[in-house]
């Protein structure tokens, strides 16, 4: 029974330099840079937005900076995908529809009526900086209100005559307190450079989730793309 | 012997034991993916500041990062690899710390001023051949304790002005206790200027004493008892 007392060795499935080796294949084939939201890093994308949902709280508020703090006149950054500034059709007027109770059309002279909201926040680039400026218009809760949006509604998508650049986002981020369809800035009325006569303005997103130069919102039961989402950046993109 | 493994003292145990050998190891492809998605993704931006604030004091206002030193080939690619990455990060670190803690590990790695500053202060003497003989030392003699906490408070740093980049208005109190989203970006990139420093103290130290690279891959032999 001599064969008892040899240590019998288990034949090694997994080696060490094995498991190093078939890690960084996986990262490396898993991780395309082209096409981040797909793969390994699109996982990780959607794990992050649930982290993301899960820390935002509708009570916090960004801080509301002093008039000192104000990004200097022309240092704000202006933004549009078309070749040219975008500039407002004649007749101009926003359609608000989907999951609604009313659709309807609203013209700036219609949201000039509805409450007004104003803050100076800091904004948030995807690109790394951070600019400072004021903005007034309507609250996107208090439009779902006037048009009676369903709760089921949790999403709410944003269109513009801007070629087409368009954005989506989740209900909460879209219904807090610093969320507005903004008509002004820095106190005056919106530039086309800035995306007059209406654009979404809010503190709590990157700047690219702010749709400007807007032509529909509609409330949505399920969530759809963005101009930049589905060139790979973050659909959630909550800051 | 009844002892729990864990709390025996660490001066009994190998060198490096296996979970302060995994947390290095695990950091080494962690830290080079981290710092070139995050060149990459100043590249969009090599300002710090606001926009029109720029900080005086930093001298690489609008000089993107070398292209080699990058990872992600574009903002969205780079954004990719760095939230994707950056919490095994953060989680290797907690689990280091909690090691650390919970090991009695902390008593032999970690730098107290008033046990490890004259043994540091007398080892770089050494180094700086202003004396013969190094120090007596443990595992670790004063200067190693100071660099390598060093390390570990520049990844806290590492980790909380990330946070604060990455949620800026929910984590808005941390964004506050670091002076603000600029601040924490300048920070941030000051904290990878740091690391880069210290990897190349730590790979020259390493190349001069080879001994402790194979007690990082094995865990070295136990003290005699």
């Amino acid at each position: 029974m001599r064969r008892l007392f040899v240590p019998s060795r288990r034949p090694v499935l997994l080696t060490r330099r094995s498991a190093l080796l078939g890690a960084a294949a996986l990262t490396a084939s898993a991780c395309d840079s082209a096409r981040p939201r797909a793969g390994f890093l699109g996982t990780m994308e959607r794990v992050n937005q649930r982290l993301q949902e899960a820390l935002f709280d509708e009570d916090q508020l960004a801080p509301e900076l002093p008039p000192e703090d104000a990004t200097p006149p022309g240092d704000f950054p202006q933004y549009f995908v078309s070749e040219s500034m975008p500039l407002a059709p004649g007749g101009w007027a926003l359609k608000v529809g989907g999951l609604v109770e009313r659709p309807s059309v609203l013209s700036l002279e219609d949201l000039r009526r509805l409450p007004r909201t104003e803050f100076r926040v800091r904004h948030h680039c995807v690109e790394g900086w951070s600019a400072v400026a004021s903005w007034h218009g309507v609250r996107v809760s208090d439009i779902a209100r006037y048009v009676g949006a369903d709760p089921k509604a949790g999403y709410v998508e944003l269109r513009s005559f801007d070629s087409g650049y368009w954005s989506s986002w989740d209900r909460p981020s879209a219904f807090h307190a610093q969320t507005i369809l903004a008509y002004g800035m820095n106190g005056q009325p919106l530039s086309p450079a800035h995306g007059a006569p209406l654009r979404l303005y809010s503190a709590v997103k990157l700047g690219y989730k702010m749709v400007k130069y807007l032509t529909e919102v509609n409330f949505l039961p399920e969530p759809t793309g963005g101009y930049w989402e589905e060139r790979g950046y973050e659909w959630y993109a909550g800051v | 012997m009844f002892s729990c493994r864990i709390v025996r003292n660490p001066e009994s145990r190998r060198p490096q034991p296996w979970p302060i050998r995994v947390a290095h190891w695990v950091n080494v492809p962690l830290l080079v993916i981290m710092a070139g998605s995050g060149l990459q993704i100043l590249a969009a931006y090599p300002m710090l500041g606001a926009q029109g604030r720029p900080y005086a004091w930093y001298p690489f206002q609008g000089i993107p990062p070398p292209p080699w030193a990058r990872l992600g080939d574009w903002l969205a690619g780079a954004r990719g690899w760095h939230f994707a990455f950056g919490g095994f990060l953060a989680l290797n670190g907690f689990a280091y710390l909690l090691y650390l803690a919970f090991s009695g590990e902390w008593r032999r790695r970690l730098f107290f001023p008033r046990r490890d500053t004259r043994n540091a202060v007398s080892t770089l003497a050494f180094y700086l051949r202003l004396r013969k003989e190094p120090p007596a030392q443990e595992l670790y003699n004063g200067l190693q304790r100071l660099a390598y906490t060093g390390a570990l408070v520049l990844g806290i740093l590492a980790v909380l002005s990330g946070l604060v980049l990455y949620k800026p208005v929910q984590l808005g109190a941390m964004a506050t206790l670091l002076g603000g989203y600029d601040t924490a970006r300048a920070i941030h990139l000051l904290v990878l200027a740091s690391f880069v420093l210290f990897t190349v103290g730590h790979v020259v130290m390493v190349l001069l004493h080879p001994r402790t690279l194979g007690e990082m891959v094995t865990g070295g032999r136990k003290p005699d008892a």
